[in-house]
């Protein structure tokens, strides 16, 4: 196939690494270390999976190893969320059920509907993209409430003196932080194929794939990311606002962030 | 007549300090009562404990004889309007204000709670950045008033003002109480206090140290005495 890479064109990839390492030297930049370990760890987690994805894929192994694989994935996703907005309150518990959603109604459409069918080698990747690409906005949206209702505590106290309940107290900024966080995610898919080329249908072309074929695969794919990522904003952002306040309306106490 | 405020033993502590200590006291339900002290002595604390923006660690806060821990809060905050220290106006104009207060309150309603604070009905179709310090304040009383409370809460409402529209805050204070309405004015400034409340109410390091008409507190000793005078 045209996309195959021998490990030798690995190996000889690798040259593109050493201009990188060699721009940096010249330019004293210091990156060196950081340009070769982060080599290094990508073709390393890279053969992991592929071995791990190998196994799971395969016709053979029952799906029940592709759900579990998944599970995981979510896991450590929101570990990764709660590391990146540790001013969150409860974080983990609030992104493994916005991963979990966002599972439960994207891959519903698109198994259910049988745009793709349920087999492993759909399931995994997939997932995979669903989960990682909406964990950026992810991330953001939960900074961004928290944020958002400590500098304008004056504001949300206000409301909340008006009788407003705590839920309509924080629409306002609750809108905001979704919007923010899902505002480049929008400007990606517009902007895709004019810019960049997506990575799925760049790998699908470079595999030999007609290149319709390709973009009616990305375009699915795309959709799933949008679909994914306003899900996981959402919930994530709602699920932090019931803990910010009390059930009798109080916004709790935010500490800034230790920078 | 029962009571407007009861304060039974209230203490509250905030990471690890003590903002108020075993508070005792009575508000009277009508007039104007002002809680005076220095910066730092607990007078918001104890504000924000009438609609519960705070709850105290121990002891009861009563409103007209009812614990308010066992009310609804959004009843007793529908009750118990705020005004805050700094103009709160959100986004939008002074009319999207009033409605996020009373949701469909028709033009008379809106001007009328606009008049009731010396502010013209041109007011309505104006933002919060079109208006001064003192105007966005008073347009964040007629907010409070549009929702109809039974009792006004100011929390060192004219600390950020200057001398002119700080008393025309202090005129639409008195205003108020000469309404029948009973008002609760947080103030650091002793001689604001006296020329607007009938009853006053000293709040020193987080206790009461003097509670009763305005017209008694210079005949006061000890604590009381030293901030008197350091006023």
């Amino acid at each position: 196939m045209p996309g195959d890479v021998s490990y030798l064109g690995l190996a000889l990839s690798l040259v593109l690494v050493a201009v990188a390492v060699g721009l940096s030297l010249a330019q004293r930049l210091g990156l060196e270390g950081s340009l070769l370990w982060s080599a290094t760890r990508a073709l390393v987690q890279l053969l992991v999976i592929g071995f791990g994805l190998g196994l799971i894929i395969d016709p053979e192994t029952p799906l029940f190893w592709s759900w579990l694989w998944i599970v995981v994935m979510v896991i450590v996703a929101a570990d990764t969320v709660g590391r990146r907005a540790p001013e969150a309150p409860g974080i983990r518990g609030i992104a493994i059920a916005a991963f979990a959603a966002a599972a439960v109604v994207t891959l519903g459409v698109l198994f259910g509907f049988g745009i793709f069918p349920l087999e492993a080698r759909a399931l995994v990747p997939l997932a995979g993209m669903m989960i990682g690409n909406s964990m950026t906005a992810t991330v953001l949206v939960a900074r961004r409430i928290v944020e958002e209702l400590r500098d304008k505590r004056l504001e949300v106290e206000a409301r909340l003196a008006l009788a407003q309940p705590s839920l309509d107290a924080a629409r306002p900024y609750l809108r905001s932080s979704i919007r923010t966080a899902l505002i480049p995610r929008i400007e990606a898919t517009k902007a895709v194929g004019i810019i960049s080329l997506p990575g799925a249908m760049t790998g699908l072309i470079l595999a030999g794939v007609d290149p319709i074929e390709a973009v009616r695969v990305q375009v699915a794919v795309m959709y799933l990311i949008l679909g994914a990522t306003t899900i996981t904003t959402a919930v994530v952002a709602f699920g932090i606002v019931r803990r910010l306040f009390t059930s009798d309306h109080r916004l709790v106490e935010l500490a800034r962030p230790v920078t | 007549m029962a009571n407007l405020y009861t304060f039974e033993g209230v203490s509250v502590v905030r990471n690890g300090a003590i903002i108020l200590e075993d508070v005792t006291a009575s508000i009277r339900d009508r007039g104007i009562t002002a809680i005076v002290g220095p910066s730092g002595s607990g007078k918001t604390t104890l504000l924000r404990l009438c609609n519960r923006l705070e709850i105290p660690a121990t002891g009861a806060v009563r409103f007209r004889g009812a614990d308010i821990s066992a009310m609804d809060p959004l009843e007793l905050r529908r009750r118990a309007g705020m005004v805050f220290q700094r103009p709160t106006l959100f986004a939008g104009t002074v009319r999207d204000n009033l409605l996020v207060a009373r949701p469909g309150a028709n033009d008379v309603e809106l001007r009328h709670a606009l008049e009731r604070v010396e502010l013209g009905p041109s007011f309505l179709d104006r933002t919060g950045d079109d208006l001064s310090g003192g105007e966005a304040q008073r347009a964040c009383v007629a907010r409070t008033l549009i929702a109809q409370p039974e009792v006004m809460l100011f929390d060192e409402a004219s600390s950020s003002l200057d001398a002119a529209p700080k008393a025309r805050l202090e005129e639409t204070a008195r205003h108020i109480g000469a309404e029948g309405m009973a008002v609760l004015w947080v103030t650091h400034d002793l001689a604001q206090a006296e020329r607007l409340a009938q009853d006053l109410l000293v709040l020193l390091e987080g206790r009461v140290e003097f509670s009763g008409p305005a017209s008694d507190v210079r005949d006061a000793n000890g604590k009381v005495r030293e901030f008197l005078d350091a006023g």
